[in-house]
């Protein structure tokens, strides 16, 4: 076994071990699996959601975009900042209501809010169809990054359904408790992996981050600027995509189950405020990815931009340990993505659509059933189809977006009633639907999720107007 | 809408006008400031300072629940 597998290996079975651990002497109930008992302090919390955050994507992704397209990542510093600000104002009603009416999911919020479980079916289908493709990503992207880390010994093949077993452990046993503590692992090498490879990469070619900049710029300045070497991301396709993207943030449905896992609303609010702090070190991501537009032209994978560069720039030890930090990467979010997909299945699907009498013990038992089932069908689409997805999971930002006027205008204008919301939300899917399958996005410079949202809007509004008030659910 | 929570939502608005409205105008190269292209220091800058107007949002909004439980009989 070379070092770089020993790494990895270790590190992966070690946070999953932390993991199963952080679910001891929990008693496993419903309340405690998807929600952790509503007990997370600042800390955990703060883990928890930068866990997420920071996925497969920002390591690999952004780093490539950085490459291949310039300037239009800086997008991904923006939309998160601006998601923070939301949240600031919104989780913590949203936090409310789920404490008061002992919520769990997504749907529970919008079963609660208009009075209509069809309406929660919905968004629970969306939801799941959402955040699957997503679940994909993670487990084609953890593939990925241990194949190229442990030198090709270690083929996708492989990687993958052992990150499968491992996640479902601690899923299984520990519920968001476990992703919680695996997090915390996480997010220190993670931190640790681009601190090192930001600041050491731009210094070992030119320098410092400041030259690396300055060679740039003097030999491809549009890269810098928008619209970056594409031909369609210009600033307006940057400005309505961040604001798009801002919205669609907390309209997650794990990101819902991490705001009620907190211990209080204050909670939320200092996590807000602390949160755009860990947007900060994308900025070293991109330098990585602009060095190696400078040191590795033509690379055929954008993608590939951020591995290759560390394999020729550190010794393969290191590239174990970049490899293990992608690895917990890419596992903390795909295990909390799969316990919100189990959990929209089995309690906001199964029971609302057909068992409305099933106990909270039978829904956890059935939850815990499907996170099997969930990791399974993600695991065969990525081993089967790796690229067929990527359509899927735009769609998927889109899709979950839409739920964003709904929840807000249900949160701050009391007209709003439930055919109002789901017109609003079939029409920003639809027309999202339409236009990024038709190759139609961007649409006049704009992202066409954007379009979509403001269609939405202006419907859930006009038919809230022409239909009857609700009932005083709120 | 009390006092505090209406400043509060305007300190909430500081990155919508820097980070979106604004960026039009700080998309260019020069001048470069701490070695970075401007869009990219400006971008960084205000990423770093919405905390700060965060934070002042959330002492605003403390001070009207404060006032709340005073009111209280």
């Amino acid at each position: 076994m070379t070092p770089a597998l020993a790494i990895i290996f270790g590190v992966v079975v070690l946070a999953a071990g932390v993991g199963i651990w952080a679910g001891r002497r929990l008693p496993m109930n419903l309340e405690n699996w998807t929600v952790g008992g509503r007990r997370f302090g600042l800390l955990l919390l703060w883990f928890l959601m930068a866990g997420e955050v920071y996925t497969t994507f920002t390591f690999l992704g952004a780093s490539g975009w950085a490459y291949s397209r310039g300037a239009p990542t800086y997008y991904v510093m923006i939309y998160g900042t601006l998601a923070y600000a939301i949240s600031f104002f919104l989780l913590p009603e949203i936090w409310r209501r789920g404490k008061r009416f002992g919520l769990h999911t997504q749907p529970d919020f919008f079963v609660q809010t208009f009075g209509s479980r069809a309406l929660g079916v919905f968004v629970a289908l969306v939801g799941v169809a959402s955040l699957l493709p997503y679940l994909q990503l993670q487990l084609a992207g953890l593939g990925l990054i241990v194949e190229v880390a442990s030198a090709g010994a270690v083929g996708a093949g492989v990687a993958i359904p052992a990150a499968f077993v491992l996640t479902c452990a601690f899923v299984f046993t520990s519920g968001l408790r476990g992703s919680a503590w695996v997090a915390i692992i996480k997010d220190v090498l993670m931190i640790a992996a681009v601190g090192i490879v930001g600041i050491g990469v731009p210094a070992i070619h030119f320098g410092g981050l400041g030259p690396m900049f300055k060679t740039l710029a003097a030999r491809a300045p549009q890269h810098l600027v928008f619209p970056g070497s594409t031909a369609s991301m210009g600033v307006a396709w940057v400005m309505s995509t961040v604001l798009l993207t801002g919205a669609g943030f907390y309209m997650w449905p794990h990101m819902f189950a991490s705001a009620y896992s907190a211990r209080s609303d204050s909670v939320i609010r200092r996590n807000a405020i602390i949160m755009p702090f860990y947007q900060l070190p994308i900025l070293l991501v991109l330098g990585v990815g602009l060095t190696a537009f400078l040191v590795l032209p033509g690379l055929a994978n954008g993608d590939m931009a951020f591995l290759t560069l560390v394999q020729k720039t550190y010794p393969a030890w290191f590239l174990g340990f970049v490899g293990a930090a992608g690895a917990v990467t890419a596992m903390v979010p795909a295990s909390v993505l799969v316990l919100t997909a189990s959990t929209l299945i089995a309690k906001n699907i199964y029971r609302a659509g057909f068992r409305p009498g099933a106990s909270e013990q039978s829904v956890l038992r059935l939850s815990r059933a499907m996170v099997v089932v969930v990791m399974a069908a993600a695991l065969v689409f990525a081993l089967v189809f790796p690229n067929a997805l990527v359509n899927l999971l735009l769609l998927g930002y889109d899709g979950v977006s839409q739920f964003f006027p709904a929840v807000v205008l249900s949160l701050v204008w009391k007209r709003t009633t439930k055919a109002g919301a789901f017109a609003g939300m079939a029409a920003g899917i639809g027309v999202a639907a339409v236009l990024v399958f038709g190759k139609r996005d961007p649409l006049w410079g704009l992202n066409a999720g954007f379009i979509a949202l403001g269609v939405n809007a202006a419907v859930t509004v006009a038919v809230s107007l022409m239909s009857k008030r609700r009932s005083a659910h709120a | 809408m009390r006092k505090g929570r209406r400043r509060a939502l305007l300190l909430g608005a500081v990155p919508f006008v820097t980070l979106v409205l604004a960026l039009p105008f700080a998309n260019r190269l020069r001048p470069t400031v701490l070695g970075l292209p401007f869009i990219l220091f400006w971008i960084v800058l205000w990423v770093a300072l919405t905390p700060l107007a965060l934070f002042f949002a959330d002492r605003l909004e403390r001070r009207d629940r404060a006032v709340d439980r005073e009111d209280e009989p």
